[in-house]
Parts: structure tokens; sequence; C-alpha cells
């Protein structure tokens, strides 16, 4: 038990170095690190003491350990072109990336678990050949366009829904929520859906073929065999078999959400940490691209450490064999 | 007798069986057609600024009232025929595509082979490689070398270098299939007769990697990379609409609904939908080819 979850720190810490050495590469050798800590208009002597205590004039490794120590204790320095700490920036946004994502897991969840309870129990009805049809799309179709679709239907043509921004956002502590407004609800509809769609036809899938198979074993036969209604059958034991492998999916595909959030804010001009990271690009503002690669590097590592732990929890003979 | 024989074959008959296949395969090459000879065939060229009218610029389709006949699905804001515009773009979204595919093949098929043949430690780190990369979703790794390398180069050369930069972007995000793939049937290759027999006689293991596992590894990477192809083509989309792709002044599919979708607002629709639409019948299409190259290749499905 221990040395797996040794192992397993062991890499994932591995894996944040690798991308603190990107993010130190892309700090160190693009422009001048010095003018990334202190911004354009900096004294000289304050430009000795950051050259020294970015070791600087000292060999690469340390130079690299002086900016991973700065990286955890999360300064990343000045961005180039607002000229503010990169962390309050990220701080900042943080909140609006994390509420769509989190709505856009939400919708998948509430949209495409009953579309796929729907589609195993009536296989070969209309709606069913509809709903896959959707999901079919919802494949094939790029995010940016079915975003861009959504804004050109529902906030061009119909008018009924707000296609970019956050619209009214309450602040509560450093945490800045659309969740409390209709205006900041409203304005999240649109995004959660285009971000969610694909996780959504993803797990209404999982659950379509999950229940197919779980309707065919032996207990659900002998349930039916004791007379339970259809009502208790389908939802109090298939449906609640079916719902430990739509958990892992879901928990894995967090990260994607929040990866592919980048696309989402970018269509809807949804100002979040992948808006920051996308203007970050096209002005080469070298330290936000450095934080927010580090940023989206530990998410990643850190969901699939969690989901790995609990992989090992719940199967028995990853405990058995050593990997 | 020849042709005869390719009609009764196998996958011909499963071919013709399926009607969806031929009308996908007949779209796929319409669009391989109007990329390749859309310098020929489009009517206006987009890129020479001479032939564009910018009293012409928002004309909207030619069904519309206001519509021009000479722009079947009108112009944008430049008063460049979208039609036009479209068949150039599909030349560098397929060319991109393309391009990225074959790059993550070599790449994956070289790394995968050597894994699987060699084993050790050369096996370890290739696919514990692998499996890290796996854990991050290939546009983000796309979009990440892509905008870390835009950074890097010089910016008088961003133009030029961007396609190139693109197509490694993208086939570096896409490798790790192909390398799976090869390796598992590379190590199952590896202990049958022939490659044991060529061992005996003495030929340098590059050689027999080459001649003798190559060949017979191929079939399942033809297939991945068939399906790739779509998924190149949205990641060049996605990445060109987020700004950090090609040019504007080489537009692919992806810019061109970048540059509608700021007019979207102002009723333009035209300018982004078509594009759009032309994106999703190309991706749809070649989705389509591999969905049924896979089931085709595959008897165990039969």
């Amino acid at each position: 038990m221990a040395a797996f979850i040794l192992r397993r720190l062991g890499q994932a810490v591995l894996v944040m170095l690798t991308v603190g050495l990107i993010a130190f590469a892309l700090f160190r050798f693009v422009g001048d690190p010095v003018i990334f800590m202190l911004g354009q208009d900096a004294t000289p002597e304050d430009r000795v003491r950051v050259t020294q205590l970015l070791c600087l004039d000292r060999p690469f490794y340390l130079q690299y350990a002086a900016f991973v120590n700065n990286a955890l204790h999360g300064q990343f320095g000045l961005s180039l072109r607002q000229v503010r700490p990169v962390s309050t920036l990220i701080v900042e946004r943080l909140p609006a990336t994390l509420e769509l994502s989190f709505m856009a897991a939400l919708f998948s969840l509430a949209a495409g678990i009953p579309m796929g309870v729907y589609t195993a129990l009536r296989r070969n009805s209309w709606l069913s050949h509809v709903l896959l049809g959707i999901s079919l799309a919802g494949v094939s179709l790029p995010t940016f366009l079915i975003g861009i679709l959504l804004i050109l239907f529902f906030s061009v043509q119909l008018g009924w829904l707000p296609s970019f921004g956050r619209c009214d956002t309450v602040q509560i502590g450093w945490w800045s929520t659309g969740l409390l407004t209709a205006s900041g609800l409203k304005a999240l509809i649109l995004p959660s859906i285009t971000l969610g769609l694909f996780q959504m036809t993803l797990i209404q899938r999982l659950v379509r073929s999950e229940m197919l198979e779980v309707l065919r074993t032996d207990y659900i036969r002998f349930a039916r065999a004791r007379g339970l209604t259809d009502r208790a059958i389908h939802f109090g034991h298939a449906l609640k078999n079916t719902l430990v492998p739509v958990m892992t999916i879901t928990g894995l595909q967090l990260g994607a959400i929040i990866a592919f959030s980048i696309i989402t804010e970018q269509v809807f001009q949804w100002p979040g940490m992948g808006l920051l990271f996308i203007q970050a690009i096209g002005f080469a503002d070298v330290p936000v691209m450095a934080a927010y690669l580090c940023l989206i590097g530990l998410f990643f590592v850190i969901i699939n450490l969690v989901v790995d732990l609990l992989y090992y929890a719940v199967d028995p003979r990853l405990r058995i064999q050593p990997i | 007798m020849i042709l005869r024989r390719l009609w009764e074959h196998d996958l011909a008959w499963s071919f013709r069986r399926s009607p969806v296949t031929i009308v996908a395969t007949a779209l796929t090459l319409i669009w391989v057609g109007a990329a390749l000879l859309a310098p020929w065939v489009s009517p206006q060229d987009p890129f020479d600024m001479a032939s564009l009218n910018l009293s012409d610029a928002f004309t909207p389709p030619a069904w519309d009232e206001k519509g021009i006949g000479r722009y079947p699905l009108g112009t944008d804001n430049q008063g460049r025929d979208i039609l036009s515009t479209i068949m150039h773009g599909a030349r560098i979204s397929l060319g991109v595509g393309l391009a990225a595919v074959l790059f993550a093949l070599v790449l994956g098929v070289s790394l995968g082979l050597l894994a699987g043949y060699l084993g050790g430690r050369v096996e370890a780190i290739i696919m514990r490689i692998a499996d890290v990369q796996l854990s991050f979703p290939a546009i983000l790794i796309a979009l990440l070398i892509d905008g870390v390398a835009r950074v890097a180069l010089p910016g008088d050369r961003h133009d030029e270098l961007a396609i190139p930069v693109l197509v490694l972007a993208i086939g570096f995000a896409g490798w790790v299939q192909y390398a799976r793939t090869v390796r598992g049937s590379t190590m199952v290759e590896k202990s049958k007769e022939y490659v044991q027999a060529a061992r005996v006689i003495g030929r340098r293991p590059l050689a027999i990697m080459l001649s003798h596992v190559l060949p017979n590894v191929m079939g399942p990477v033809l297939v991945i990379a068939t399906i790739h192809i779509a998924t190149a083509i949205i990641t060049e989309a996605t990445l060109s609409f987020l700004g950090v792709g090609v040019p504007a002044t080489r537009p692919s599919l992806g810019t061109l609904i970048r540059i509608g979708n700021e007019f979207l607002y102002s009723g333009e629709w035209w300018i982004t939908l078509f594009p759009g639409i032309a994106l999703v019948v190309l991706v749809l299409s070649v989705n389509l080819l591999g969905d049924w190259l896979r089931d085709a290749l595959n008897p165990k499905l039969r």
C-alpha cells in the first residue's frame, strides 16, 4: 500500500518537475527574467537584488531550484502586459473557470444520465434514435463551432441569452460568483452547454451500454421473477450499478473540462484562466504562460493521482500485483 | 481481369454494401479534389489583392435579395468570395492535417517499434512518457507546444513558420496511440518464428525491425491514421480559431470561422457559418470513412 502510494506520488512530483522545467525554460530563455519579476521600470538596485534572488548569476540547476521555490510560493513575477502580479491575476480568474467547469460537469451529468437511461430502456423508439443522433453530432462537431451555433441561434436570432462575459457577479471574499444573480446564471447557460456537450454524449453512451449490460444479468432477471415493478428494477437496481463507472469517468473528465474551457472561454469571451492564457500567448506574456502551464499541469496530476488511488481502494486486484 | 478481382475483393464488397460509406467517400474525394485544384477551379483568387473589390464586401449569399450571382455563398469583410476562401482554406486544413498525421505516424511507429523490439530500459522510458502524455488531452498538448513555440520564435518569422510549428505541435500531440499499438503488435511478432529465423541468420536488429516486423504491424496503424486525420483537422481548426494557428494571410477553415465570428453579431452570419458547415462535412466524411475501414479490416466484427 505505502509503496504504491509512494510510487504514484513520486511519479506525480516527477511530472510536475518536468512541467516546471518547460515553464522555467520559457521564463529563462525567452526575454529577460529580471523584467518578468519586476516590470519594465525597476531601479538598478532592485535588478541586482532580483538577479541574486533568482540565482541568475549561478549555475543552471540552482536557477531552476530558485524558480521551483518561487513557484511553490505562488510567485511567478509580474504580468508583462498588465504589470500586476501573475498570482493575483490567476486568483481573480480562477472562480470564473471553476464555476463554468462545475456547471458544465453538472449539465453533462444531469442531461447525460437520463438520456442514457432512456435510450437503453426504449431502444427502438424514435426519440432514442434522435438522442443518439444528437450525441453523434456532439462528438463530431468541434467545441467552438457548437458555441458559435448556440450564439447564433439563442443570442443573435432569438435574443434570449447573453453571448459573452459573466454579466453581474457577487463578490464573496476573493471569490467572485455568478451563481447568485439571475443574469449571472443566464450568462452561464450557453457556455456550460457548449463545454459540457462532449462529456454529456460520453456519459449518455456509457450509461446506455452499461444499462444494457446490467439489464441482461441474472439478478435483474431474478428481480423480475420476484415481481418487482419496472421502476424499482430500472432505477433501484440497474441504474445504481451503472453509476460507479460513470463517477470514475466524470472524475477523469473534470481535467478535460477545465482544459477545454480555454476554447469555450474564447468563444464566449468568458473572463477565466483560459482566456488569460490565450491572450498571454498573443502578447508573449511569458510569466502568465509559465504560471498557467504549472497550474494546469498541477490540476491534471492531482486528478490522475486521486483516480489512481481510488482505483487502488476499489479494485483489490491492484493490491496483489506489484505494478 | 484485375478490375474484376478488385471488384470481388472483400473490402470492395463491404464498400458496396454500405451506402453511407459511398457518400462519405464521394464527399471526401470532392473535398480532396477541391483542395488540390483550388487555385484553378475556385471562382476567385482570394489572396490576389488586385482581384478584390472592397465595395463587394459583406455581400450576402446569392439566394438572398441583395446577393450577387458572382458570389454564390456571399463575401467577407474584404470582399473575398466565401466559396473560394473555403476551397483554399480546405487546402490548408487538409494539408496541415495530413502532414501532422504523417509526422505523428512516423514518430509513433518508430518509438513503438523500438520499445517493443528492444524492451528493457528503452521500453520503460518511452512507455512512461507515453503514459504521462496520455493523461493530458491531445488538444491541450498541441496548444501548449504551439503557444510556447510561438513565443520562443523570433517575432518577424512567425507567419512563415506558423504552419510547420502547427504541424509539429499537432503531430507531437498524437504519437502516443501509434506507439502503444505498434509496441503491442511488435511484442507479438517478435516471438514468432520468422523473426527468430532472421535473427539466427544474423540480420541486424534495425534491419529486422524495418524489413520484417514493420510490414506486419502496419495494418492497425493505417486505421488509426485515418481516424486521426479527422482529429488533426479539428485540432488545427480549433488552434486557428483560438488565433494561435495559421496566420490570417493564409487562412484555414478555422481561421475563416474566427474571422467570421467577429461579424456574427452584426448579422453577417454567412461569413462564419459556411466555413463551419464545410469543416463539419469534411470531418464527418473522413470520420465515417475511418469507421468503415476499421470495421471492414476487423474480421471479428463481420
